[in-house]
């Protein structure tokens, strides 16, 4: 534990040093949140709750998305990595790390957009609904962080970029974040509930406010976990079996 | 004592066999250097006992256990290649991360002294010198204070200085009691540093003796000259005739000139060069020399590397 602990530490130490890639995956929310929630939903105090827990939903998902599924394929290609695995301690802290310093990320990436909610619009929270909130975007975690892992381990690092890049706007739209509950355009309702992103929205809508989660997005949620875990164990396994057995 | 040990160890990565039915014995307060030229095998050799591989067949032992349990790697120490030091951190930040997973490690700023970087702390390791890098990396395999280094090709690609250096810090910890398996194809650098050689090519053991013996394997030097029929001569290990010239392979140049000259054979244009590592290993494996009965007079050339420079493959 202590050992997952270091390697986390300079795991950031060594993204923090390129600000520019923590900076990467809070910028686009912090600019949909400028450009789409301010003008339209931010006078309105529940709409913009609302929304903001969108873009929170939106940013937790592209932060994981692209710091697993590319940070883990470039990872790969260092020989840096099978270096620590020669140290007396095996692959298990520096993966345990690896998710520690996903999370600090990710609740780093969430600032921007916490801020702008926070000043630029007539969003509210209660000090209990805002620990509920924080609590949730661990939750909201896992199905991104596997789908970054699943694409890590399975890819070279120059397609995992695409990949994660194709995957993130889609994933955003289709879970209806762009739209306030309820009111997104047709089509995208009826799919929405088959994406991760919408449970996950649907649990961030529910910690912040009055909000009833829709049973069948949940189950999918679920769903999702399931199999890209699965993708992810068996990337991971395969990768492993390449490089190291 | 035995520290590592490969037996019959063999390695497979799809097709090709890259490890042959290996045995290797590196006992306590050894300084054993592994030559070979490139591709030969050394790395995946090292990969397999420090447990970054299985064998496919055969076994490999770390302390009496198995290497890719943590806890046997706890006495070794393993050098990263230098162009996979974490660009962005510090050097006095590598050496922490690495002496966390230790139980007594060396000081940070004792390391540090003793490979020159002690200036060179709060730097990141990406805007070191290629000398510089090379060495932290070699620092990194000291910090655990281990029993047992196992050094890749440490030394490649680094200056004069930079080299000896390096090789100072090695039979340093040699003298005090540490054990060295290093991987090198240059025969000098084994030469300075190694007692004992295992030469490996093709996946196999070819040698596995005293530098001497071995300098007398690989210190074969090819004599060249035109000529058209030649008498019996001594020691020699190869012919061929490319163009119209002889190439010959010998263990004792010296003494093949002498015959030459001794037998009044009519010959022009002589040449006698030293033989790339290469050449010297197709002489051995093509099975004429073995380690057993390569000659042991003073009088003979030293090695193909005596010029300082050293021979690369």
């Amino acid at each position: 534990m202590q050992l997952a602990l270091v390697h986390a530490r300079y795991q950031l130490l060594e993204i923090i040093r390129i600000p520019v890639a923590v900076f990467g995956s809070a910028f686009f929310p912090a600019a949909a949140m400028i450009f789409f929630v301010v003008p339209f939903a931010g006078e309105d105090a529940v709409g913009a709750t609302y929304a903001t827990a969108s873009m929170v939903t939106f940013s937790v998902m592209s932060a994981n998305i692209f710091q697993y599924g590319v940070g883990v394929a470039e990872d790969r290609d260092q020989p840096w990595n099978p270096y620590t695995r020669t140290l007396p301690a095996g692959s298990a802290p520096r993966f345990a790390g690896r998710v520690l310093a996903g999370l600090v990320l990710t609740y780093l990436s969430l600032i921007p957009v916490v801020v702008i909610g926070a000043t630029l619009t007539a969003a509210q929270l209660t000090p209990a609904a805002f620990l509920l909130a924080l609590g949730t975007v661990a939750v909201i975690s896992v199905p991104f962080t596997l789908m970054g892992l699943a694409i890590g381990y399975s890819l070279p690092s120059k397609a995992a970029i695409v990949v994660a890049q194709v995957l993130f706007l889609p994933l955003a739209f289709g879970g209806g974040l762009l739209s306030a509950p309820g009111e997104a355009p047709g089509f995208i309702e009826t799919i929405a509930p088959y994406l991760p992103t919408r449970g996950a929205a649907e649990l961030m809508w529910a910690a912040v406010g009055d909000y009833r989660v829709e049973p069948l997005a949940l189950i999918m949620l679920g769903v999702w976990v399931v199999l890209l875990a699965a993708l992810a164990g068996w990337a991971y396994r395969r990768d492993e079996g390449r490089r190291f057995s | 004592m035995t520290l590592a040990r490969a037996e019959q160890a063999s390695r497979r990565y799809g097709d090709v066999l890259a490890l042959d039915r290996v045995d290797l014995e590196v006992r306590a307060g050894e300084l054993v250097g592994l030559l070979g030229p490139n591709g030969a095998g050394k790395s995946t050799l090292m990969n397999l006992l420090v447990g970054l591989r299985r064998p496919s067949s055969g076994r490999v032992e770390l302390f009496g256990g198995d290497p890719r349990d943590p806890a046997s790697r706890r006495q070794i120490g393993v050098t990263p290649q230098e162009t996979g030091l974490p660009g962005t951190l510090r050097v006095g930040e590598v050496v922490d991360f690495v002496s966390a997973h230790y139980p007594d490690p060396v000081p940070r700023a004792e390391l540090l002294d003793r490979f020159g970087l002690a200036d060179l702390a709060r730097r990141q390791t990406g805007g070191l010198s290629g000398g510089q890098r090379r060495r932290l990396a070699v620092a990194l395999a000291f910090v655990g204070r281990p029993r047992l280094v196992l050094l890749d090709e440490p030394t490649t690609g680094l200056d004069v200085a930079a080299r000896h250096t390096l090789w100072d810090a090695i039979r340093a910890f040699h003298d005090d009691g540490g054990t060295v398996l290093l991987s090198s194809h240059y025969l000098e650098e084994v030469e300075a540093l190694a007692r004992r050689v295992v030469v490996i090519g093709q996946g196999r053991v070819l040698a596995d003796d005293t530098v001497d013996a071995v300098r007398g394997i690989v210190g074969v030097r090819r004599v060249s000259l035109v000529a058209d029929d030649l008498p019996d001569l001594p020691g020699v290990v190869r012919s061929e005739r490319v163009d119209g010239r002889l190439h010959l392979l010998t263990t004792d140049a010296d003494e093949l000139v002498r015959a030459l000259v001794t037998a009044q054979t009519p010959f022009t244009d002589l040449e006698v060069r030293p033989t790339s590592l290469e050449e010297a290993f197709l002489a051995i494996t093509s099975g004429n020399v073995t380690s057993g009965d390569e000659p042991s007079g003073t009088g003979r050339p030293t090695t193909a590397a005596a010029g300082g420079r050293p021979t690369t493959v």
